[in-house]
């Protein structure tokens, strides 16, 4: 009897489809998930995992947390980020040692993949929610992430 | 109050006042069929409206907000563009048959609107043939299809016009026998009686368990009919472009368009009519107010016009394959069935009436 038996699973799984999109045509009021963007341009705020670009976070005495490592730039896909850095006497300990002159980020040729942050062994970088990214010249998006005189945050190396 | 819409009549005694009888005849007739024209293109848009408004609730969306208040003059604005724009139209098309296309979709679904019994009095044309009249009106229009998308020489066109034919004759034998089960019922071709007959409860109720099926297989052959999802292997945006109306433009391509939804409008009034009573209200509440039986029957009609937005926004869209096996294999022998068991039913008297 698996032809009645067919008919009966077909109008049952039907009747699931329909109840499922029923129940989201009821709530559709409440839960509408369009943003009407340039009316609420103000109050807008994009979800946490919204990838809008890199950023490099820096404290209220201008300090970061990137140690030029470099292991962003290897991890780059698409080689969107260039570390400059150069050997320099730390004041503490006297000794040379590497540091970060440029974080140079092109956001034009990143595919948002995420690689970067993922690598970033001391969370020097981090995804911003920002997606009002468009500019009239596209050298605007070559960022330098790191702040000028910004400076490594003690302790972070340890 | 005591509005007479017994247009027909009306119309024409008002204008053999001042014209012989055949002048006065035939100017009610093309009277009347202005008046559909008007009411049901404008139908037609907001008919359109509603199917946008609907898919946009069911997937969390807003939908058209923006031209006019809740984005209720959006498809008077989409109709304004569709009419300035450029016909245009293939070199090697075959232009007499593309342009007679549209209007052979058009004009056969607005013929079958003049059967309807709005209210008692508000028919066109009451023939004693309304569900035959309607039913071999209905797979006139697939001609036009055939046509567009035979003389548009595209390959997609071609394609989904031949999809169409497909499906129009298979599934018109499901519309057909569906209704056929109803008539055992009812005893009588004429709707004006059909709805009469349903004085005495709603033919869904008085046929029970058979006119549930045929309801059921009904709506399942009348969204094939209209080539909507998930019955849109006509016009499957994946695979065929926009199928058979790939090359018309402007006001040609609005004319399918409108075409889609006056037929959406006409299957759900089919079976308001034959299974949930017409213009008759629930328990007869307002049968003291003849005139808001057009209310009743606008409202069922909508009711049903939403239950085939529900499947479309619902249901992946059937492969040709699955489509025939779907009518042949299950619809078409439930039908036969079903009109057995209506027939010992109805034989038996074992219809509920009230
Ligand atoms: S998100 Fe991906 S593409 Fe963009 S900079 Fe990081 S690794 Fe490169
Ligand atoms: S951002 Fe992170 S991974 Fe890139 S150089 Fe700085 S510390 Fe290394």
């Amino acid at each position: 009897m698996s032809y009645f038996g067919d008919i009966y699973k077909g109008i049952k799984t039907l009747l699931t489809g329909m109840s499922v999109t029923g129940k989201y045509f009821l709530t559709s009021r409440k839960g509408a998930i369009t943003q009407q963007y340039p009316d609420n341009k103000e109050t807008l705020k994009m979800f946490e995992r919204f990838r809008g670009e890199v950023v490099m976070p820096h404290d209220e005495n201008n300090e970061h947390r990137c140690t030029g490592c470099q292991k962003c730039e290897l991890a780059c896909p698409n080689g969107s980020i260039e570390i400059i850095w150069d050997r320099q006497i730390d004041p503490e300990s006297g000794k040379k040692k590497k540091m970060i002159d440029k974080h140079i980020y092109h956001l034009g040729m990143c595919t948002m993949c995420g690689l970067c942050i993922e690598a970033c062994p001391t969370d020097a970088i981090v995804w911003a929610q920002n997606f009002e990214n468009s500019v009239y010249d596209r050298s605007y998006l070559t960022k330098v992430l790191n702040q000028p005189n910004s400076k490594l945050k003690a302790g972070v190396e340890d | 109050m005591n509005i007479s819409l017994n247009i027909t009549k009306t119309i024409t005694e008002l204008l053999s006042g001042f014209m012989p009888e055949g002048a006065a005849n035939i100017g009610a007739m093309v009277t009347i069929a202005l008046i559909y024209l008007a009411i049901f293109a404008v139908a037609g848009l907001y008919l359109v409206l509603l199917e946008r408004k609907v898919a946009a609730w069911f997937q969390l969306r807003l939908g058209p907000n923006r031209v006019g208040p809740w984005g209720l003059l959006q498809t008077m604005a989409d109709a304004l563009k569709l009419v300035s724009k450029e016909l245009t139209g293939t070199v090697k098309a075959d232009k007499f048959l593309y342009n007679l296309a549209p209007y052979f979709v058009i004009v056969s679904s607005l013929m079958a609107l003049a059967v309807f019994p709005f209210t008692k009095e508000f028919q066109a044309f009451d023939i004693n043939i309304g569900i035959f009249f309607l039913i071999a009106i209905s797979s006139i229009g697939v001609i036009g299809i055939l046509l567009g998308g035979w003389a548009s020489n595209n390959k997609f066109a071609l394609i989904g016009a031949m999809r169409s034919g497909v499906q129009t004759i298979s599934y018109e034998l499901s519309v057909g026998l569906s209704l056929l089960t109803m008539v055992l019922l009812t005893g009588t071709l004429q709707l004006s009686e059909i709805v009469e007959v349903q004085k005495n409860g709603w033919l869904i109720v008085q046929g029970h368990i058979p006119a549930i099926i045929a309801f059921m297989i009904y709506m399942i052959a009348g969204t094939a009919e209209t080539n909507r999802a998930p019955f849109d292997m006509v016009e499957a945006e994946s695979e065929l472009g926009a199928g058979f109306h790939t090359e018309y433009s402007g006001m040609k391509f609005a004319y399918f368009f409108l075409a889609e939804f006056i037929n959406m409008f006409i299957i759900a009034a089919i079976a308001t009519t034959v299974f949930f009573g017409g213009w008759l209200s629930p328990f007869g509440i307002t049968e003291s107010i003849p005139w808001l039986g057009v209310f009743w029957f606008i409202g069922k009609t909508f009711l049903l016009v939403f239950l085939m937005m529900w499947f479309r926004w619902t249901f992946p869209r059937l492969r040709v394959d699955q489509l025939l096996t779907l009518e042949w294999k299950y619809l078409l022998p439930l039908n036969l069935l079903n009109i057995i068991l209506m027939a010992v039913i109805v034989w038996l008297n074992l219809t509920i009436q009230f």
